[in-house]
């Protein structure tokens, strides 16, 4: 939670956003992020992110949903209430497959969007810092972390030797916080 | 050597001069004029029809359900056989986004946004007819497993009838997390494009403040994937499980061990019927004719023309059992179900469904687009009647003679099927309305491989021969090792 200064790039073409994300990498400027108006495969490599562990999570939900069936089904038929269904087994699991199989899926896929929500600390209310209003439209933007020892003027120039489209320097709010859309942030005054 | 080559076989997916930012204008456009005359005709009927459905409704639950047709010998009437059909209808649309997906179709971009609202408001309808079917609504509840004041009672885990609530509300739960975890992205660019303060706060809430960043679009890419490989088994097995209501049970007509599959290939008949009826109109409304092109159209009469044809196998399998099983039961129903007092239900699936889609083997048909449009109303005609035949006509002459009854609907129990389609359609025009009725995002992602421009610029790949084009690809990959820089 805190304002920091960014250097700002837009890019108008995948093939000039890959050169320029490894010269950001190997310059020495902490690049912020990057963002894209549609998922860019390999860009998580060329940035250097691990690949996301959101499906092991997926399977661990779903375990949790088949356990929950089987063992909620099976105390009902053999502990709690013994009932005896045309002279059927209390303990008919082949019975319970499909109820088992529904609520296997419906914890996994519960549960991993529950799990992309609070990974992406995204939600109903929640705002964010836009660098550029294209940057879900047609624009690839890449951000760079600037302190103050690093000079405005070189990281501009910096970015702009790497094929940016549009630059611009802005200070902005780094992570999230609960607000309207339509609302503008004290902050941004700072960057008028 | 890095380039976005598709071979000229494939159609263009996107076809017209297409950049990302047109695909923004084209698609988001229609949220932020407002709408035409057509729409508010077309959304208000819907409205009187969902008013209608809900006085037939109300109507039903005050007098009881001797209001309706339904008598002890035929229990489950128009009822059942709307839900059924709307589940199947259903079907398509998890079938375009998941399996597809799966498969690496890339024309299901164009049409799975549109497909799965299409499920989903398909599913709310099926919802409501086994509820009301209930009679006493109110106590609806008592399908649930709660802990309640009757001992605790539970509900009886081992019966079909108690598998489908749990199938149905599952489909309906993940289906509709599946849409909207989609949807996030597109209603970030709503957002982003927003010129009045309302459209701002309103897609802002909706978009979660999604911002796109690399690391958002890996985890959303990997959401999507597992869903689609969750919903892949999960829509088989709702309708096997529909199918099950039936096939468990030891009525002559039901009990048989071809429904799983016969009924999901239904399904996806009818749901690519109503898909193809939905876009039909919805393209040349919207004017999205450049991406829902007639390449889609005619990928959808092929899965049409295949899966009527195995739903066609179906219904010849199901004489040949009756008749190899010797059991003067089955027969007896099949013979009754052909040239009984329903005979005319009967013949009406077999035209519908078996008969008029094997014209979709001729090109010209599926590609043209009033004959898909007619075809799409027929086959879902069709669907009713082949869920009408498998409930009435499997009832209607049970064991006992002294019980052979006929059945034919009352006012409420069509107000309440015409109701559906008032909610269905009310729901579907406010979808067109206020959401991106394509997946904007997904188009963007295809776009330079399978757009109709970016193609144009690859003619030259496509005259070369193999041999010269491998040597150019790989020549210019050893490049890229000797200078590090590049890349």
């Amino acid at each position: 939670m805190a304002i920091k200064k960014f250097a700002v790039a837009a890019y108008d073409d995948e093939d000039v956003l890959f050169p320029a994300v490894s010269k950001v990498r190997r310059s020495g400027y902490k690049m912020h992020d990057v963002y894209t108006p549609f998922p860019v495969h390999g860009l998580d490599v060329a940035m250097g992110l691990k690949e996301t562990d959101l499906h092991i999570a997926g399977f661990i939900y779903g375990l949790c949903g088949t356990s929950t069936a089987v063992g909620f089904i099976s105390w009902i038929y053999t502990i709690d209430w013994k009932i005896n269904y045309g002279g059927k087994p209390h303990f008919s699991l082949p019975a319970w497959i499909p109820i088992t199989f529904e609520l296997t899926v419906l914890f996994a896929a519960v549960g991993m969007v529950l799990t992309f929500c609070y990974l992406n600390q995204i939600m109903p209310g929640v705002k964010k810092h836009v660098f550029h209003p294209r940057q879900s439209d047609d624009l690839f933007v890449l951000t760079l972390e600037l302190n103050n020892h690093v000079s405005e003027e070189e990281a501009i120039a910096f970015l702009k030797s790497t094929g940016a489209k549009e630059t611009s320097i802005q200070m902005a709010e780094e992570s999230w916080w609960y607000g309207r859309w339509d609302k503008k942030e004290e902050y941004e005054a700072l960057n008028a | 050597m890095h380039i976005k080559y598709e071979s000229f076989v494939r159609e263009p997916l996107v076809d017209g001069d297409k950049d990302y930012h047109q695909v923004s204008e084209d698609i988001i456009r229609p949220i932020e004029g407002k709408p035409g005359r057509m729409w508010y005709v077309g959304f208000f009927f819907a409205l009187a029809l969902l008013g209608y459905g809900v006085f037939s409704v109300a109507w039903a639950v005050y007098w009881g359900l001797g209001t309706w047709g339904v008598n002890r010998t035929i229990g489950w009437g128009w009822d059942i056989t709307n839900f059924v059909w709307w589940v199947g209808i259903g079907h398509a649309g998890t079938l375009i986004s998941a399996i597809l997906l799966l498969f690496r179709q890339g024309w299901r971009t164009g049409v799975n946004r549109a497909a799965e609202a299409m499920t989903i408001f398909a599913v709310m309808c099926a919802g409501q007819f086994p509820i009301w079917h209930m009679g006493r609504v109110w106590d609806a509840f008592f399908v649930l497993p709660l802990p309640n004041s009757r001992g605790p009672l539970w509900p009886n885990f081992d019966s079909p009838l108690l598998w489908d609530v749990f199938a149905i509300s599952t489909y309906f739960t993940v289906s509709l997390l599946f849409w909207y975890s989609g949807l996030i992205p597109d209603f970030a660019l709503v957002r982003d494009r927003a010129t009045t303060k309302f459209r701002k706060m309103m897609y802002g809430f909706a978009s979660f403040g999604w911002t796109g960043t690399a690391k958002n679009w890996q985890r959303q890419e990997a959401l999507a994937l597992v869903l689609a490989g969750l919903s892949t088994p999960l829509v088989l097995s709702v309708h096997t499980i529909v199918s099950f209501d039936f096939a468990t049970s030891v009525i002559p007509g039901w009990h048989t061990t071809i429904f799983p599959p016969y009924f999901v290939a239904g399904a996806v008949f009818s749901g690519f019927a109503m898909v193809n009826t939905l876009l039909v109109i919805t393209r040349k409304i919207l004017h999205l004719e450049e991406y829902i092109t007639i390449g889609h159209l005619e990928a959808m009469n092929k899965v049409i023309v295949l899966t009527g044809s195995i739903v066609g196998i179906a219904y010849l399998t199901e004489l040949f059992i009756a008749w190899y099983s010797q059991s003067w039961g089955e027969m007896a129903a099949f013979q009754w179900r052909i040239l009984g007092p329903y005979w005319w239900s009967y013949w009406a699936m077999m035209t519908c469904n078996v008969v008029s889609p094997q014209l979709f083997w001729v090109k010209k048909l599926r590609r043209n687009i009033p004959f898909t449009f007619i075809m799409s109303i027929v086959v879902n005609i069709g669907m009713w009647f082949e869920r009408f035949v498998i409930i009435v006509t499997s009832t209607y002459r049970d064991w006992i003679p002294g019980s052979w009854a006929y059945y034919s609907p009352t006012w409420p129990e069509v107000g309440f099927y015409l109701g559906t389609f008032g909610l269905f359609f009310t729901c579907y025009f406010l979808f067109a309305k206020y959401f991106p009725v394509i997946a904007v995002s997904e188009i963007k992602f295809v776009l330079k491989t399978s757009g109709d421009n970016y193609k144009r610029n690859m003619a030259k790949y496509e005259e070369q021969s193999s041999e010269s084009f491998i040597e150019m690809v790989t020549s210019h990959h050893d490049e890229e090792h000797h200078e590090p820089a590049h890349h």
